[in-house]
């Protein structure tokens, strides 16, 4: 008789390594898979693990691991201070959305003026827009005691209609042939999110994600702020004796991870995307979900999780391309991936115990 | 000593990729927004890519990558293309315009083809197919077909190409039905069955018995089928599963080819960078096997205009013809340019609601 057994506190050793394990796993299941498909499962593999960091052409994938990484991370750990008060952001892609349009809009009504200030009050508008449209679910709870789960996420598709309005529309590119989307960031200097340092996809997304998870390291173990946030998820009843104002905390946990996601949209905009365009979200705001639970909530564990992700990304693209493995295949390796996860952390609070009565 | 092996087995490592990029083989890569079995516009341009294979053997290698998302995404991948030594790149959507360009930019040894877009540069060509022929043939026979009088059109994106579609169909049905009504539904997406079925349900529902799609899955076929007495096209693709009924023809995108075409340049050494917009009389656009669900005389006249449009004796945007404000376009006996064309975002008069912007 095997049964589990509720460990009395988490166990630190096994919460290190499951995700060693469940990578393991990941590769031992997922080469099967690939054999199964006729193709080298050895070389697959170290086509995503490997070839992103080490290969022949590692010195772009580098670049392009912080490129998708970048975002993935900035939006997780706005995420992640609202998922450790309990209040669920499920909606970060429209406020992904939302601040990159903001954020277009402002510069775009300066075209094409090549101002120092454009790009600053590009990223202000940018979080601003971010932070109006997760305020909706905010107040709303607050005033109305709605789900913001249900409300985050509904305003996705709002947001996505909108995204649709504007690009074939209000934003639409005036010498773009009558095709939707705007001008391009890329070809205006005032307004572009350059890489910092050429040829290593550091651009001020990665940085400002950088100084987020600094940012929350601090806030979440340094600051009262922190504390109240982590009470009130930890022991709701608690935080409220203590004094700990509950809409405070839904308002500041949902303006933070709003404004994060605008801001990421914003970076991505101006950057690696180059435009506002029908398609432009590419579901970062959903990843970085995963990515938050990933890290487990931790800012640095963020940040690994995050690269992680992104190396599953860039190096199930490289496997592709590489062995022609059909895309559908990655994609089921990357869930293999979340899936053992997600497994495997049951040892981190049970264990099995052998025999026994209960 | 170490570290000395290291940094040269790696410099060598290289110098093999590079060298084995170059010479004999041409290597031809294909960015895929789709997957290549979406039974439409992906299904076709790997059907390119495979005509490529059969037509030079040994002398080419082809690699794709499918289903890449057009933004930030699609430039990861053409620049990932371009680094592992292929020496002509598809990208085959318009979405891939920006990146193709600029990935071109960096790689200016390499060919680039953008289907479907208008910016080009010394190593970017464009390619493209006149659909709107085929879908006069398409309005032609949908607007005598129909006993309800109610054509349903599931639109994509609010483009010039799918406009000019939308338009052609249009045209062509009013003018031997001057009964007829479009009702169009913009899905916003190339590819999703789900939507794509949902919107074909909803204009069965509101009455449409001819269903149009711009649109590149089966889903509509399957919704038509199922709800008996509806006729569809096929889209990119001929669709054929679905003859004889609903699937009453086609409109096949050919572009085997153009591939075979270009590549061979490549390997020739006489690439260039051009613009190619060619329609049913080369073959781009094909007209797929018209079913006897369609009377004898309609499908006689069907295959006569697209004789006469293959021969150049009739161009499917013939005045007059009036915007949808009533303004004039074209006047009497006056043939669109490819400018208008191309550009077109408006609507021609009798169609109801607006372009989205």
């Amino acid at each position: 008789m095997i049964r589990l057994e509720r460990r009395p506190s988490p166990s630190a050793l096994w919460t290190a390594i499951t995700p060693l394990i469940a990578v393991l796993l990941t590769m031992l299941v997922g080469g099967t898979m690939f054999a199964v498909l006729g193709k080298p499962p050895v070389q697959a593999i170290a086509a995503i693990f490997w070839d992103p960091i080490f290969g022949d052409f590692a010195f772009y994938y580098r670049g392009q691991l912080l490129v998708k990484a970048g975002p993935l991370i900035l939006i997780a750990i706005g995420l992640s201070i609202g998922f450790r008060a309990g209040i669920w952001n499920i909606g970060a892609e429209g406020q992904y959305i939302m601040g990159a349009i903001c954020g277009a809009a402002a510069g775009l009504a300066m075209y094409p003026s090549e101002s120092v200030l454009i790009f600053p009050l590009m990223i202000l508008c940018g979080a601003l827009g971010g932070l109006a449209w997760a305020m909706v679910p905010a107040i709303l709870k607050v005033r109305f005691g709605t789900n913001e789960i249900l409300v985050s996420l509904m305003l996705v598709y709002v947001a996505e209609t909108i995204l649709a309005s504007v690009s074939s529309g209000l934003l639409r590119n005036p010498e773009g042939m009558g095709f939707p989307g705007s001008r391009n960031f890329q070809q205006w200097d005032a307004a572009h999110n350059t890489e910092l340092i050429a040829g290593t996809g550091m651009h001020w997304g990665v940085a400002a994600s950088f100084i987020a998870v600094i940012f929350a390291y601090v806030m979440l173990s340094r600051h009262i702020q922190g504390f109240n946030i982590r009470l009130a998820g930890a022991a709701p009843r608690a935080a409220a004796l203590a004094g700990v104002s509950w809409s405070r905390v839904i308002l500041l946990c949902l303006g933070f991870s709003g404004a994060l996601a605008g801001l990421a949209g914003l970076f991505e905009v101006t950057g690696p995307a180059g435009q506002i365009s029908i398609d432009f979200n590419s579901g970062y705001g959903f990843t970085a979900i995963i990515v938050a639970f990933l890290g487990r909530l931790n800012p640095f564990g963020i940040v690994l999780a995050g690269l992680l992700m992104a190396l599953t990304y860039v190096g199930g693209e490289i496997a592709q391309l590489n062995l022609q493995l059909p895309g559908a295949a990655i994609q089921l390796f990357q869930g293999m991936l979340l899936f053992f996860l997600l497994a495997t952390d049951v040892f981190t609070n049970y264990r099995f115990r052998v025999g026994g009565a209960a | 000593m170490l570290r000395r092996t290291l940094l040269t087995s790696a410099a060598l490592a290289v110098g093999l990729a590079v060298s084995g990029a170059g010479a004999e083989t041409v290597k031809a890569g294909f960015i895929y927004v789709g997957p290549v079995g979406d039974g439409g516009w992906t299904y076709e341009h790997d059907q390119g890519r495979l005509a490529v294979e059969e037509a030079f053997g040994d002398n080419v290698e082809t690699v794709y990558q499918e289903n890449v998302p057009e933004g930030a995404d699609a430039v990861r991948a053409i620049t990932q293309m371009a680094l592992q030594g292929a020496d002509i790149i598809f990208t085959t959507s318009f979405g891939y315009m920006d990146p193709t360009v600029q990935v071109a930019s960096k790689f200016p040894n390499v060919a680039f083809e953008h289907a479907t877009g208008y910016k080009r540069a010394d190593n970017v060509s464009t390619y493209s197919a006149r659909f709107y022929e085929g879908r006069a043939i398409q309005g032609h026979i949908a607007g005598k077909m129909t006993k309800t009088n109610k054509i349903g059109y599931i639109a994509s994106f609010p483009i010039p190409e799918v406009v000019r579609g939308i338009n052609s169909a249009y045209l062509h049905a009013k003018a031997v039905n001057p009964d007829v009504e479009f009702s169009i539904i913009w899905a916003y997406t190339w590819f999703d069955p789900a939507k794509e079925a949902d919107a074909a349900r909803a204009l069965i529902e509101n009455g449409a018995d001819v269903i149009l799609q711009h649109t590149d899955s089966t889903a509509p076929q399957a919704a038509a089928q199922e709800a008996g007495g509806v006729i569809t096209f096929g889209q990119a693709s001929d669709m054929g599963d679905y003859a004889p009924m609903p699937r009453v023809s086609s409109i096949i995108d050919n572009w085997g080819p153009y591939y075979v075409q270009q590549v061979g340049r490549v390997i020739d050494g006489t690439w260039e960078s051009v613009d190619t917009w060619d329609g049913i009389s080369t073959g781009m656009v094909g007209i797929g096997e018209i079913s006897d669900a369609v009377p004898a005389d309609l499908k006689a006249e069907a295959l006569g205009m697209k004789d006469a449009i293959a021969a150049g004796d009739y161009h499917p945007f013939t005045g007059p013809i009036y915007r949808q404000d009533g303004s004039l376009w074209l006047a009497e006996g006056e043939t669109a340019s490819d400018g208008d064309l191309l550009g077109m975002s408006f609507y021609v008069q009798g169609l109801t609601g607006d372009v989205p912007n």
